[in-house]
C-alpha cells in the first residue's frame, strides 16, 4: 500500500510537469470546439470512448455493470427516458399511458421500428422478451425487474427450487401490433419511470433460437448496430441506418477497453481516445487544467454517498446525535481536498437530477456547523460508546474520504472515530446482510430510474431489501404507501417529499455527497455532453475530421 | 538422463494436482460470493440466486467441486465463468498470446542486454565502465516495476509522443518492446550483477591460466571457458525469472493496457471466478515446473560434471 501511494505522487509531479505543455495545446484548438454546433464535421466518424470487457452476455435483461450497460444503451432503445430533470420523454414508445387507477398500464409503440436483423418491432417482440427474462430457468439478473407484473410468481417462483407453473406473466397482453398492456399486482402512479431501465427492451425473433450466440453478439432497435465484439480489446458499433428515432450524428463507436484509468486518460492527451468517462483519482487533480474547461465536466450525476448507523446499534440513541455527526463533517473542505471535487455536498436524501429533488431539504442538517454539532449531540445524550466505526470496503477507494470524515468527527465532537475496512466489497455486504456493522457504513445508491421514490423507498423503507441499516418507522411507511397510492405523479412525488423531511428527523442516514462526472474529450470530438444518469450521450457526439 | 527427464515429468503430476487443489481451497476460503456478486448492491433474487447456484453446481460440497473440476480438466474442460457464462479456456487462450510474447521479449532483453553488460563489466572490474554499469543497476533495482512504467508512458508515449502510450494491438511484438524494457528492468540488473560477480571470480581460476596457457585467444577463452562456467548461477536466476515475469506482467500489463493473463487474473480474481483463476495459476505452475525441468537439464550442458543418471 505505502509504495502504491509514493508511486501517486511521483505520477502526479510528472502530471505537474506536463499541465504547461497540455494547456497550451488546448488554447489552439478551442475554436472548434465547445458550443459550437454548426459544424456537422465527419457524418460518418468513429467515436473512441473507454470501457471495459462487460462481464455477463450481453442481454438488456442480464446487464446490471457500467461496461456491459455502455453497450446495451446503445444498442437498444428504451421504452422512454429522463431529461436532465428527471422528467420522461418518448423514445421508441408513442405513449405510456396508465389506467384510472394506475393498475393497468398500456404502452402504444411508434410505427416503423425494426430490429438490426430487419424484423419489425411490435408489441410481442416486448411480450416475449418480458416473459421470458423473468422466467426463473432462463436466470436473468434483472428478472425481479418484473415482479411488479401480475402472473410474475407463475413464471418465478420464489419457493427453492420450484419450477415454473407457466409460460407467461398473464398481466401482459398484446393489444394489437403495437400496442401492449400491463397488469400490476398494485396499481403504481409511476410505474412509467420503471420502464425507463434497460431491462425492459424487445427481443427479436432470433433471439429465442440461441440466446447464447446473442449475448455474444446482440441485436437491439436502437442507434448503434452492434458489429464486433474482440474479447478483451473492443466492441465495435456502427450507426444503424434504418434507425426509427433520432439517427446518430456519427458513424459509429469504438469501445475500447481498459485496464486502469489512468492508462484510458494517458491515452486521451495523446489523441488515441476521444472520450474518457471517468478520470482515475491521480488525474483528478489537475484533469481540468489539462484538457481545459470546455473538454471536461464535472458534474453531479444521480449518485449519492451516505453513511448508514445501523439500527440495531443506534436504536436507543436520540436521532438529535446523529443529526449532531451530519453537522460535525466538513463537506465542503473533505470534496474539495480529499476528492478533489469529484463530489458535490449533499443537500437532500435525493441528487438533483432526479425528480422530487428539493434543494436545501435538509434544512441545515448537512452544513457544517461545529457549535450546533456540539449541542445537539450533548443535548441528545452523546454517542454510544464515544465512538463510530466507518464499515467500508477497501477496494472501491473508499478509505481517504472514510478517514477525512472521521477526521472532521474527531476534531468536532472529541470522540473516537475510526474506518472499519472489509477487503472487499461482497465482504462488506455479506457484514451488512448479517447485521454484523459495527456501528455506521458506507452506503451508496444510484437511480434506478430518477424519482425520489427511489432513493427513499428502497433504502428505508422498514421492508425494503436494500436497507441494511434496518431503519423502521411506521410513519414513514406510511407515508411512502400513500405516495404509491397517489394518483398523480406530482402527487407521488410531493407524499415523498413530505416523507424525506421526517426522514431529517429520524436520520436513518447521514448523506455525505452526490457523485460528480469526471469525464473529459479531446480535440478530435465535439458536442461531448453527459446526463444525469452520469453516461455520455454518444449519439449528440461529432466527430471533427 | 532419459529417466531423469521420465522422473521428473511423472513428478509433476502430484505437484500440480496438489498446487491446484491448494488454490481450489484458497478461492473458497475467500470471502464473497461470485453469485451474489452479480445483483451488486442491490439485495438478491433468493430464487433466482438459488437457482442458479444450482445450476452451477456451487450446492455441492467443496471435495465435490474439485473433484469435478479436476475430472473436467483431465478431458479438456476447464469451467465456465459465472458472469460472463463463457468458456474458461477462451477467457485463457486469448489471454495468453500476450503475455506469452511479452514474457518472451521480456526474457530476450533480459538475458542479452544483462549478460552482455555484466560481462562487460566484470572484464572491466574497478574501471568507469564497470562502476557505470553498477550504478546504472542500482537504479534500476531500487526503482518499482510502476514507477519505471509510469516514466516510460509519461515520457515516450505522452511528453514525446514517440508511441503509443498504450498497446492497441496486444499482440504486435513492436508495440510490446516498451513494456517489456520496463518489465525486464529488475531482472535485467540482477542479470548483469550476478554475471558480473560470476566473471570476476572465475577470471582467475586455474583453468583460464591454463586456458591462455595453450595458446587460445582471449575470445575463445572468454567466450568458451570462462562465460560457460559464468553462467550456472544465471541461468538458474533466468529460469526462475521467466515464471517471475510472467505472474511479474500483471503490473506491467495493467499500466500498457495489455490484454494478457495477468489482467484476466486480476479481474477473475476480483470477481471470484474461481474456475479461471485456477486455471489461470495452473497454467503458471505447469511454466515453472517446465523451467526448473529446463534449467537442471542445461546444467549438465554447461558442466559436464553434473550428471543425470
Amino acid at each position: 500500500m505505502r509504495g502504491a501511494r509514493s508511486a501517486k505522487w511521483v505520477a502526479t509531479a510528472i502530471v505537474v510537469a506536463l499541465a504547461a505543455t497540455a494547456c497550451g495545446g488546448s488554447d489552439d484548438g478551442e475554436g472548434g470546439d465547445g458550443g459550437d454546433n454548426t459544424s456537422a464535421g465527419n457524418p460518418d466518424g468513429i467515436v473512441r470512448i473507454d470501457g471495459g470487457e462487460p462481464q455477463n452476455p450481453l442481454v438488456p435483461t442480464n446487464t446490471n455493470e457500467q461496461f456491459g450497460a455502455l453497450v446495451v444503451q446503445n444498442v437498444f432503445s428504451k421504452l422512454l427516458d429522463f431529461d436532465d430533470q428527471g422528467q420522461i420523454y418518448m423514445v421508441a414508445a408513442e405513449s405510456v399511458e396508465p389506467s384510472e387507477d394506475n393498475g393497468t398500464w398500456t404502452v402504444t409503440l411508434k410505427e416503423g421500428w425494426t430490429f438490426h436483423d430487419g424484423t419489425p418491432v411490435t408489441a410481442q417482440s416486448y411480450v416475449d422478451a418480458w416473459n421470458w427474462a423473468a422466467n426463473i430457468d432462463n436466470n436473468q439478473n434483472n428478472s425481479f425487474w418484473f415482479a411488479d407484473i401480475v402472473g410474475y410468481e407463475d413464471v418465478h417462483p420464489a419457493e427453492e427450487g420450484a419450477a415454473p407453473t407457466a409460460d407467461a406473466m398473464s398481466g401482459l397482453q398484446v393489444v394489437d401490433d403495437l400496442s401492449f398492456t400491463i397488469e400490476l399486482t398494485t396499481p403504481v402512479s409511476y410505474y412509467d419511470y420503471k420502464l425507463g431501465y434497460d431491462a425492459f427492451t424487445p427481443l427479436p425473433e432470433s433471439f429465442y433460437d440461441d440466446p447464447e450466440a446473442f449475448g455474444e453478439h446482440p441485436v437491439g432497435q436502437g442507434p448503434y448496430e452492434f458489429t464486433a465484439w474482440n474479447h478483451g480489446e473492443s466492441i465495435e458499433l456502427a450507426r444503424y441506418e434504418d434507425y426509427a428515432g433520432e439517427p446518430a450524428k456519427n458513424g459509429g463507436i469504438h469501445i475500447a477497453s481498459y485496464d486502469s484509468l489512468e492508462a484510458a486518460y494517458t491515452d486521451l492527451q495523446s489523441g488515441n481516445l476521444d472520450i474518457i468517462r471517468q478520470v482515475a483519482p491521480r488525474d483528478l487533480p489537475l484533469y481540468r487544467q489539462d484538457l481545459g474547461e470546455d473538454h471536461s465536466v464535472a458534474q453531479p450525476y444521480n449518485g449519492i454517498q451516505t453513511i448508514v448507523p445501523v439500527w440495531y446499534e443506534w436504536e436507543d440513541t436520540d436521532p438529535q446525535v446523529l443529526q449532531g455527526v451530519s453537522m460535525a463533517i466538513d463537506r465542503e473542505t473533505i470534496t474539495q481536498t480529499v476528492l478533489d471535487g469529484s463530489r458535490t455536498p449533499a443537500d437532500s436524501f435525493v441528487p438533483p437530477g432526479v425528480f422530487g429533488y428539493q434543494e436545501g431539504a435538509s434544512n441545515g442538517i448537512t452544513d457544517f456547523n461545529p457549535e450546533e454539532a456540539r449541542r445537539l449531540v450533548e443535548a441528545g445524550g452523546g454517542i454510544p460508546g464515544d465512538e463510530i466505526t466507518i464499515q467500508y470496503n477497501s477496494d472501491g477507494g473508499h478509505q481517504e474520504w472514510v478517514e477525512a470524515v472521521c477526521n472532521s468527527i474527531i476534531e468536532t465532537l472529541d470522540v473516537e472515530c475510526v474506518g472499519d475496512a472489509k477487503v472487499d466489497f461482497d465482504t462488506d455486504l455479506e457484514a451488512r446482510e448479517a447485521n454484523e456493522v459495527q456501528s455506521m457504513y458506507r452506503g451508496g445508491w444510484f437511480a434506478d430510474y430518477p424519482l425520489n421514490v427511489n432513493f427513499l423507498k428502497e433504502l428505508y423503507h422498514s421492508e425494503a431489501q436494500s436497507n441494511y441499516g434496518r431503519f423502521d418507522n411506521a410513519e414513514v411507511d406510511e407515508l411512502f404507501s400513500e405516495g404509491d397510492a397517489a394518483a398523480t405523479l406530482e402527487d407521488t412525488a410531493q407524499a415523498y417529499a413530505d416523507a424525506e423531511q421526517v426522514l431529517w428527523e429520524e436520520m436513518p442516514a447521514i448523506p455525505l455527497w452526490f457523485n460528480n462526472v469526471n469525464g473529459g474529450w479531446g480535440e478530435n470530438v465535439s458536442n461531448v455532453a453527459f446526463n444525469s444518469a452520469g453516461q455520455p450521450v454518444l449519439t449528440e457526439v461529432t466527430v471533427n475530421e | 538422463m532419459g529417466r531423469y527427464v521420465v522422473r521428473r515429468l511423472l513428478q509433476m503430476i502430484p505437484v500440480f494436482v496438489g498446487s491446484t487443489f491448494i488454490i481450489f481451497m484458497m478461492m473458497y476460503a475467500l470471502p464473497g460470493d461470485p453469485v451474489r456478486a452479480l445483483w451488486g448492491e442491490r439485495a438478491p433474487d433468493e430464487a433466482q440466486m438459488n437457482a442458479m447456484r444450482a445450476d452451477l453446481g456451487l450446492d455441492d460440497p467443496i471435495l465435490q467441486q474439485y473433484w469435478n473440476y479436476l475430472t473436467g480438466l483431465f478431458q479438456g474442460d476447464f469451467g465456465t465463468q459465472i458472469a460472463s457464462r463463457r468458456e474458461v479456456i477462451d477467457v485463457i487462450s486469448e489471454a495468453l498470446p500476450a503475455t506469452v510474447r511479452l514474457t518472451l521479449l521480456a526474457f530476450v532483453i533480459t538475458a542479452v542486454l544483462g549478460i552482455g553488460m555484466g560481462l562487460i563489466a566484470g572484464l572491466r572490474a574497478g574501471g568507469k565502465i564497470d562502476t557505470g554499469i553498477l550504478f546504472f543497476t542500482l537504479l534500476l533495482i531500487s526503482v518499482p516495476v510502476f514507477v519505471i512504467g509510469y516514466l516510460y508512458q509519461t515520457y515516450f508515449g505522452v511528453k514525446w509522443g514517440w508511441i503509443s502510450p498504450t498497446v492497441k494491438d496486444s499482440e504486435d511484438w513492436g508495440e510490446l518492446l516498451l513494456p517489456a524494457l520496463a518489465l525486464a528492468s529488475l531482472s535485467l540488473a540482477y542479470v548483469a550483477r550476478l554475471t558480473r560477480t560470476s566473471i570476476v571470480e572465475n577470471r582467475r581460476a586455474d583453468y583460464m591460466r591454463t586456458a591462455r596457457a595453450k595458446g587460445l585467444t582471449k575470445s575463445r577463452a572468454v567466450g568458451v571457458h570462462l562465460l560457460r562456467n559464468s553462467l550456472i548461477p544465471v541461468v538458474t536466476f533466468l529460469g526462475v525469472d521467466i515464471g517471475n515475469l510472467m505472474t511479474g506482467a500483471v503490473v506491467t500489463e495493467g499500466i500498457f493496457n495489455i490484454h494478457g493473463l495477468g489482467r484476466a487474473v486480476f479481474e477473475a480474481l476480483k470477481s471470484r471466478e474461481g474456475a479461471t483463476v485456477v486455471g489461470i495459476v495452473s497454467f503458471f505452475i505447469v511454466v515453472y515446473l517446465v523451467v526448473a525441468l529446463l534449467v537442471d537439464l542445461l546444467y549438465a550442458v554447461l558442466d559436464p560434471r553434473i550428471r543425470y543418471v
